[in-house]
């Protein structure tokens, strides 16, 4: 019996086309928008000005708080504007703009090919260098990793988890990140639990990616205390409270933090970022993004620079498909419909992916029949259907005591729906005003 | 290329097949087997009978929604389908048809649609319609006609000669208080002027070759139709399993400590509507309970009141005042069991 967590999940198909893709380097865009805000936290602050000549790895804005992120300049050029442009939320939020000029790097960044073992850097200089290097979790949720990093007083990590699972459909980045760069995620890997001070980390992988199992199991060999386990297909495995119930069976308790049951978990290719900034001297200024969809015509693994519009990634995947759809930034369950491809890449882009017009839509709402299906695949135990209810009819002190802000989005509910209800949205809407709601309180 | 018009939605973005259609058409398929058989010891009538309350359900369905609620026409979602089916499983395949018809517009009219139709009605709409006709014609209600094999004849339908049921049969002649459990089996029950109503054995309960409603004859075919629904995920064995392991249970302590009184589990399980209720009835996604230990609570109560009601009750029959009964305890039910949640603190030691 493979390991999996134990309550809920689905099993969506899995529509991989660009796995095996090798990751091609994207060609230079013309232009770069890079949003100050692409984390979880304060937006940053820039510290350029119109006009600026900035090479690639530069610091253009700082970060503004404890959660915040430094930002780099992802190419070298000139800052044309700094001014509200849409980004991926479908609002016009504040980026700076830089026009392209060739591609300079910040002679501090070590370009070299080879791999550095040699981890020289003491706990608290990684921890710093992590938060200088500007890196998120890139695995979509954009959680600047040097908060993970910092643990509280009174709480300790006896080990730490890779999260190499990719459960969204479609997206390959993560798998091909693996196959190409497995040496530098074990290193990535060693830094990591030199900065949480564990003697053991755990890369879960889920077995629908045999062939990054068998190579990860092999080159772990030369690097103690770092494990791979299988993990059996099942949406939502990588949510971070799904994996650690599949890998330690620990509990995260409601309204905690992984560090609550000891852990921390890193996704594999904020892992790799790790390694570039704290062996390369490389900051966070380019990812890898899946492009794919049914029409694509060259589905493709693309590392490209943060900024780049998305219309580039798509015309490098053969162009947009005549019957599109929809475009979404992220994986199927739960990625954001844009509603312009010109909006840049950010750090949490993990993936566009492109519907046709048929698989866009939704289908029309009926009657709840009461199939108790949104019960059975709730990952985090709520009864979705109750949820609604109560949100459709403002109930909101019953969709607190229902535990809502348990939630933790992944869309099993209304994926699995029969009569195609809008499960998540009323969830959702439950959760912001049951948010709301607390605050005030709290501040009363 | 901004004139791109693009979808916009929030996630998830993918969706599964489910629909309410595959759902019920699901349901239905499920149903056939049941549906041959009765066909088979009953011939045309229990055809006839079908039809009629399938297409008046549909009938009265349409009318509602067109002329009273003005709203949208759904009746091809197959749920008023499942409906005229199951309501015609409840009823002797002799029927009267405009009996049928009536049942029919008590389950649609009264049960369904008054509650606002698909998914809000608290009792099961073919079942409210099953005890209406028996408390409004109980003669023709309990007056079942003989199973004689592949009669294609319209004499099963018509014809007026009428067999017991296994359980009207022990019930009426324990009631004399003159003869135990097993004399009663074995020899037969005198049904007056010498006809001797001779008992099923556990081959023909299993089959179906035994008088009652149209569609619970065949235990067989109702086992293939629930692991048929089971494969699809249209059901969960928590409420079939716990409401056949309480009668199983149940039944059997009374058999052990009063073997002449009452009659052995097995017999209470392959007569009856039991297998039709546990598998059909209390199975409807609509009027169970939404989560495991919930449905196993609702199982556990329909047993033990359709053997009280079976064994201890005026009716020799209990399964439908049983599902009934639990079907108007099932919000208390939600209410009371929730899933297990995520994370949930263990309570203060």
């Amino acid at each position: 019996m493979l390991k999996t967590f134990p309550k809920g999940g689905i099993h969506p198909a899995e529509n991989k086309f660009s796995a095996g893709k090798a990751i091609e380097q994207l060609a230079l865009p013309k232009t770069v928008s890079i949003p100050i805000s692409q984390h979880i936290g304060a937006p940053a602050a820039p510290v350029v000005n119109k006009g600026d000549k900035v090479v690639v790895g530069q610091i253009i804005a700082k970060s503004s708080g404890f959660v915040s992120a430094n930002i780099h300049s992802s190419v070298s050029g000139t800052v044309s504007k700094i001014d509200d442009v849409m980004d991926t939320s479908g609002y016009r939020k504040p980026c700076i703009v830089i026009d392209v000029e060739g591609d300079e790097w910040d002679s501090a960044i070590d370009r070299t090919a080879g791999l550095n073992k040699n981890i020289t850097l003491s706990q608290e200089e990684i921890v710093k260098k992590i938060g200088d290097s500007g890196i998120v979790g890139l695995g979509g949720a954009t959680f600047p990793s040097q908060v993970k990093l910092s643990i509280p007083k009174g709480k300790t990590a006896d080990v730490l988890i890779l999260n190499g699972v990719e459960c969204e459909p479609y997206l390959t980045s993560d798998h091909q990140i693996m196959m190409e760069r497995g040496h530098e995620l074990m290193v990535g890997t060693q830094i990591l639990m030199k900065a949480l001070n564990v003697s053991k980390a755990l890369i879960g992988i889920e077995n629908n990616k045999q062939d990054a199992i068998d190579y990860l199991k092999k080159i772990s060999a030369d690097y103690p205390g770092i494990e791979v386990h299988v993990l059996k297909v099942q949406y939502p495995q990588g949510g971070e409270k799904q994996l650690i119930k599949a890998l330690i069976n620990r509990e995260v308790p409601s309204g905690g933090l992984p560090i609550d049951v000891g852990t921390v978990v890193h996704n594999v290719g904020t892992t790799i970022a790790v390694y570039e900034a704290v062996q390369k001297n490389k900051p966070l200024f380019e990812r890898v993004v899946t492009v794919t969809g049914k029409s694509v015509s060259k589905p493709a693994n693309f590392l490209v620079r943060i900024g780049t519009p998305v219309n580039e990634l798509i015309e490098a995947a053969g162009g947009l498909p005549e019957d599109t759809g929809k475009v979404v930034n992220g994986g199927p369950m739960m990625g954001k419909a844009l509603n312009s491809i010109e909006v840049p890449v950010t750090k949490g882009t993990s993936g566009i992916l492109i519907f046709n017009k048929k698989d866009a839509a939704r289908n029309e709402m009926q009657n709840c029949i009461r199939c108790a299906k949104c019960v059975s695949v709730c990952p985090m135990g709520l009864e979705p259907y109750l949820l609604m209810q109560l949100s459709e009819k403002s109930m909101w002190e019953g969709v607190e005591a229902e535990k809502a802000l348990d939630c933790i989005e992944c869309g099993s509910c209304s994926y699995k729906c029969p009569s195609a209800r809008p499960l998540l949205d009323y969830i959702r809407l439950g959760k912001s005003t049951v948010s709301q709601i607390i605050r005030a309180r709290n501040q009363k | 290329m901004s004139t791109n018009k693009f979808f916009i939605a929030p996630s998830p973005h993918d969706y599964s097949k489910d629909s309410v259609k595959s759902i019920m058409y699901g349901v239905i398929i499920a149903l056939l087997p049941a549906l041959a058989m009765s066909f088979y010891y009953f011939g045309l009538g229990a055809l006839i009978t079908t039809l009629v309350a399938v297409v008046s359900c549909m009938f009265f369905e349409f009318i509602i929604q067109k002329y009273l609620i003005k709203g949208k026409i759904t009746i091809f979602d197959g749920s008023a389908i499942i409906t005229g089916i199951l309501l015609a499983f409840n009823v002797p395949s002799n029927l009267p048809w405009w009996m049928v018809v009536i049942g029919s517009l008590v389950a649609i009219g009264v049960a369904k649609m008054s509650f606002g139709g698909l998914g809000n009605n608290p009792f099961n709409p073919a079942l409210v319609g099953r005890v209406f006709l028996l408390l409004s014609y109980p003669v023709q209600m309990t007056s079942w006609p003989k199973p004689s094999n592949f009669d294609f004849t319209l004499g099963g339908y018509t014809d007026a000669v009428t067999g017991a049921t296994p359980l009207g049969a022990l019930k009426t002649e324990l009631g004399k208080g003159e003869r135990t459990v097993q004399d009663i089996l074995d020899k037969g029950v005198d049904m007056g002027g010498g006809d001797i109503y001779q008992f099923p054995d556990y081959m023909n309960q299993m089959m179906g070759d035994l008088g009652g409603s149209l569609g619970e004859v065949s235990a067989i075919a109702i086992i293939i139709g629930g692991l048929y629904m089971l494969y699809r995920k249209i059901i969960t064995w928590h409420v079939p399993v716990a409401m056949l392991g309480t009668i199983f249970i149940f039944a059997g302590l009374l058999h052990i400590a009063h073997p002449d009184m009452y009659a052995d589990p097995i017999f209470h399980l392959m007569t009856g509507g039991i297998m039709l209720g546990a598998v059909f009835m209390a199975t409807d996604m609509v009027t169970s309970p939404m989560t495991p230990l919930g449905m196993i609570i609702f199982g556990v109560g329909i047993g033990l009141l359709t053997v009280i009601i079976r064994v201890f009750g005026a009716y020799p029959e209990g399964v439908s005042f049983a599902i009934l009964i639990m079907n108007a305890f099932v919000p208390l039910i939600n209410k009371g069991c929730k899933p297990k949640r995520f994370g949930e603190k263990k309570a203060a030691a």
